[in-house]
């Protein structure tokens, strides 16, 4: 149904897609799969109209195409759902479904017979959303069932849904799923982007791998498995992984022997998470496991200052101190790489080596500048360092993948030198690859005498890399468990579930 | 430093004035506590079954209400049909303004230049009539479109900020109006001179004039226009997210530049109004008129940031101002710059009032 072959695109530093061909079959849902920065956004923006390919050729129904705006791509029978809901949250439902192409008599818009469409509509795919309601008075996941919505009505030939997923929760996705289903076997070429091999393997008839902006091959769902995959997607035998074990038991006696670098006491704050206590020694990795909203962020913030507690203390290298302020806490060598990296921490217009030195800076003080030679050694260290790509200090940092824009914000607080880093969901929307880097990352810092808090809603990894692991539930911590060998991620699970058993 | 004797006894009779001034605040206070506990349960009711937009606009409203009735209290004279219809006639110029202003803002820009183009047209008013008559009102109209054109079409094609552009709209409009002439021009002709001032006879000894016509077929239009036709919605769409209006395949530059030319037109009907009412065309009328409009939008309920207000919040808001300035002129007593520490608070509370509801309906709030 569609075919793109010998597609090239350059940005600024990067070529992001060398010579990709790409085809999708009517009736089927396609997973485009790679990791960061293989291009598999670049992939959709051209085939969405928001960029336009350097070279290469687009055909739909064996007609060629070109595609210069959304519109275009609209009108030709291209729709998509982007993963950041692209709707207008000030308007209705209604609205959003049939905006620039509303129901018209006698020179106005019909409010009645839109609304009554759209609730046809939504019946169609048995959603229960009121058409004449706000877009902002549903959830995300909600929204992005609009944004299908439109999409299908608008044209239904190709839809295009760039990780759909990331942000919606169990029952969500299955509703989505059934969504997605339907319009296969009605005909609809789905396109499907998502980090979650779980989700691909559930829902992909085929699947298209590119690595570093180069088409891999093209697969069918049954016949692979998720080790080849994954060893498609990153070019390599998934040793880094295995590489990492559990810590054995006498150096986790070692670590615990030390003066805590952060030793919390009763700290809690109403509403956000009950006291707890809690040591993190230097050289430990301490995991927080717990459900999204479980305390888990609450706590970090308390740690760094974010936000004020209302009981216990906290001390640091064996100093009491009120960490007020995230001053106070950085001053003290706790740093913190909040969860949304897009919002509370990269500077997108910034280059990467502007953000990297920006916190480094700031410790230092607007008037003791960084000397440029000085800025350009440390930047380059830590981009080998990260194994940042490309490894160029000078691109904007937006110009990045998600995986290595995770790990500029890592290098932000690393060059700070902090005794104590605090990592809420560093892996979250990032690879296969890139997850595994960071996670040997984390080791070798603790490795090197620094205390790690990692918080992560994914239980193996905090399981693969953590000394000890607070289990969160509810808003308070109710239980430390040592990472011994019998420790599973189905016992973990069963902790969160129902508390400690026995 | 000293002070005449006339001068003193000026400020001890405005003293005086103060302490009346107080008791009637007080009295308005003790009022304005009973209406705001009556309007608690009354908001209740309504957030239930309405939007919480509308909440900006039914906050003017009970305000309008309120000053009114306040006004009415104090001074039997205020209360009449005719203070009302005045509040028309005296504003319709700014109406004019600020229904324009209210496009440019739900979009999410801004358009300084509202000032300098009804200077600029009642400049062009004064100078043409005598010499084309009628056809004056389509070539002011035009100019004032073109200049919105030109704005929007720098503000969107080279992704100018709209304060810088409109800011260079201004001045050159500012300047514009020296070249027509330095000095000011009167107008004496019908046009401008006599049929708009001719009163219309209303039941109940009431009167308007024709411009108030004017303003109030603006409001309709706008109103229309805003709420029913895809432009309108589009205006609505690229203020809530443009980037999404863009993916959604909405026609993003024709819209964003078609409400700067709405607001140009406007602002070019609202000085011909402005020429009406004044007579005279000079280079410095109007200064800083275009914040009067964004003040009554902004009280009138619309975000600054775009894509939530109505057009008749912008109706009374301008009311809302007017009614302050007319109540301020009734007492007498009250200098004029009280109108704008009103004002200036007015716009306080609301902005306030707007982000505290705004952060509310956000999803992750």
């Amino acid at each position: 149904m569609l075919r793109m072959t010998g597609i090239t695109k350059d940005f600024p530093g990067v070529r992001a897609l060398n010579g990709v061909d790409f085809r999708l079959l009517p009736g089927e849902v396609h997973a485009l799969m790679g990791e960061n920065g293989a291009g598999k956004s670049t992939l959709i923006k051209v085939l969405t109209g928001v960029h336009s390919a350097d070279s290469g050729e687009v055909r739909l129904d064996g007609a060629p195409l070109t595609i210069g705006s959304p519109k275009q791509a609209q009108a030709a029978g291209i729709s998509t759902v982007y993963q950041e809901v692209n709707l207008c949250p000030n308007l209705t439902v209604a609205e959003n479904v049939f905006i620039g192409r509303e129901p018209y008599r006698l020179g106005r818009i019909r409010w009645k017979e839109t609304r009554r469409r759209a609730a046809e509509l939504l019946a169609r795919f048995q959603l229960d959303i009121d058409p004449a309601a706000p877009l902002a008075s549903y959830s995300l996941a909600v929204q992005q069932l609009v944004a299908i919505v439109r999409a299908v009505d608008i044209s239904a030939k190709v839809l295009v849904l760039d990780e759909p997923t990331s942000s919606l929760d169990r029952d969500e996705v299955e509703r989505l799923f059934t969504v997605m289903r339907r319009l296969r076997d009605d005909g609809v070429a789905v396109l499907f982007v998502s980090h979650f091999l779980d989700q691909v393997f559930d829902i992909s008839d085929r699947m298209t791998v590119l690595r570093n902006g180069r088409l891999v091959g093209e697969f069918e769902t049954r016949a692979l498995s998720r080790v080849e995959l994954v060893g498609h997607m990153t070019g390599r035998v998934l040793r880094t992984l295995e590489e990492l074990h559990a810590p054995r038991e006498d150096v986790r006696e070692a670590i615990a022997s030390r003066e805590p670098v952060l030793a919390a006491r009763g700290l809690g704050r109403k509403g956000g998470i009950a006291p707890f206590d809690l040591d993190v020694h230097p050289g430990e990795v301490v995991g927080f496991a717990g459900l999204l909203g479980s305390g888990r962020t609450e706590a970090a913030r308390l740690m760094f200052g974010a936000d004020g507690a209302d009981s216990g203390t906290v001390r640091v290298g064996g100093s009491a101190s009120a960490l007020r302020t995230p001053g106070a806490a950085i001053g003290r060598g706790v740093a913190f790489c909040p969860e949304d990296r897009k919002t509370e921490g990269l500077i997108e217009e910034l280059t990467v080596g502007e953000n990297i030195v920006l916190a480094l800076q700031a410790a230092r003080g607007w008037l003791r500048p960084l000397s440029p030679a000085r800025r350009a050694e440390l930047v380059g260290k830590y981009i080998t360092a990260l194994s940042i790509s490309p490894a160029d200090p000078d691109i904007p940092a937006r110009n990045l993948s998600g995986g290595n824009q995770q790990k500029v914000l890592l290098a932000r607080w690393l060059i700070t030198q902090p005794r104590l880093l605090i990592l809420d969901e560093p892996t979250r929307g990032v690879d296969v690859g890139a997850k595994a880097e960071i996670q040997k990352l984390v080791v070798s810092l603790a490795g090197d005498g620094m205390g790690v808090v990692f918080i992560s809603a994914e239980l193996e990894e905090v399981l693969r890399i953590s000394h000890k692991i607070e289990v969160l539930r509810d808003r308070a911590v109710i239980a430390e468990i040592a990472n011994e060998a019998d420790v599973t991620p189905e016992r973990l699970l069963e902790i969160i579930a129902n508390g400690v058993a026995s | 430093m000293k002070r005449s004797p006339r001068e003193t006894g000026h400020i001890q009779g405005r003293d005086e004035a103060m302490v009346a001034s107080e008791q009637e605040v007080l009295a308005m206070d003790a009022r304005e506590e009973r209406s705001v506990r009556g309007r608690g349960r009354l908001t209740a009711i309504l957030e239930a079954r309405l939007r919480r937009e509308y909440l900006p606009v039914l906050v003017t409203l009970a305000l309008f209400v309120v000053l009114f009735g306040t006004g009415s209290a104090i001074y039997p004279a205020f209360g009449s049909g005719q203070v009302i219809i005045d509040l028309f006639i005296d504003n319709g110029f700014l109406l004019v303004a600020a229904i324009g202003m209210t496009f440019v803002l739900l979009t999410g820009g801004i358009d300084l230049s509202v000032g300098a183009v009804i200077a600029l047209s009642a400049m062009l008013s004064a100078s043409l009539v005598e010499h084309v008559g009628l056809a004056t009102i389509p070539i002011v109209l035009a100019v004032g479109a073109t200049l919105g054109f030109l704005m929007g079409y720098v503000i969107h094609h080279f992704e100018i900020q709209p304060f810088i552009a409109t800011l260079a709209g201004m001045f050159l409009a500012r300047g514009l109006c020296f070249v027509i002439s330095i000095d000011q021009i009167s107008i004496k002709h019908p046009l401008f001179a006599e049929w708009p001032h001719i009163p219309i006879q209303l039941p109940g000894d009431m009167f308007v004039k024709p411009t108030v016509f004017v303003a109030l077929a603006v409001l309709g239009l706008a109103f229309w226009t805003l709420h029913y036709t895809r432009f309108g919605r589009g205006i609505y769409a690229i203020g809530g997210n443009e980037q999404s209006a863009l993916l959604m395949g909405l026609p993003v530059a024709r819209t964003k530049i078609g409400a700067y030319v709405v607001s140009g037109t406007c602002s070019a009907l609202a000085g011909m109004l402005f020429a009406t009412y004044t007579l005279s065309g000079t280079g410095v009328h109007a200064v800083g008129m275009e914040l009067d409009a964004i003040a009554a939008v902004v009280i009138g309920g619309t975000l600054l940031t775009g894509g939530s207000g109505y057009v008749l919040g912008t109706l009374l808001g301008v009311l809302l101002l007017g009614s302050i300035q007319t109540l301020i002129r009734f007492e007498g007593t009250l200098s004029s710059w009280w109108i704008k520490i009103v004002t200036g608070a007015l716009l306080f509370v609301f902005i306030v009032l707007q982000r505290a509801i705004s952060s509310k309906r956000s999803p992750d709030g």
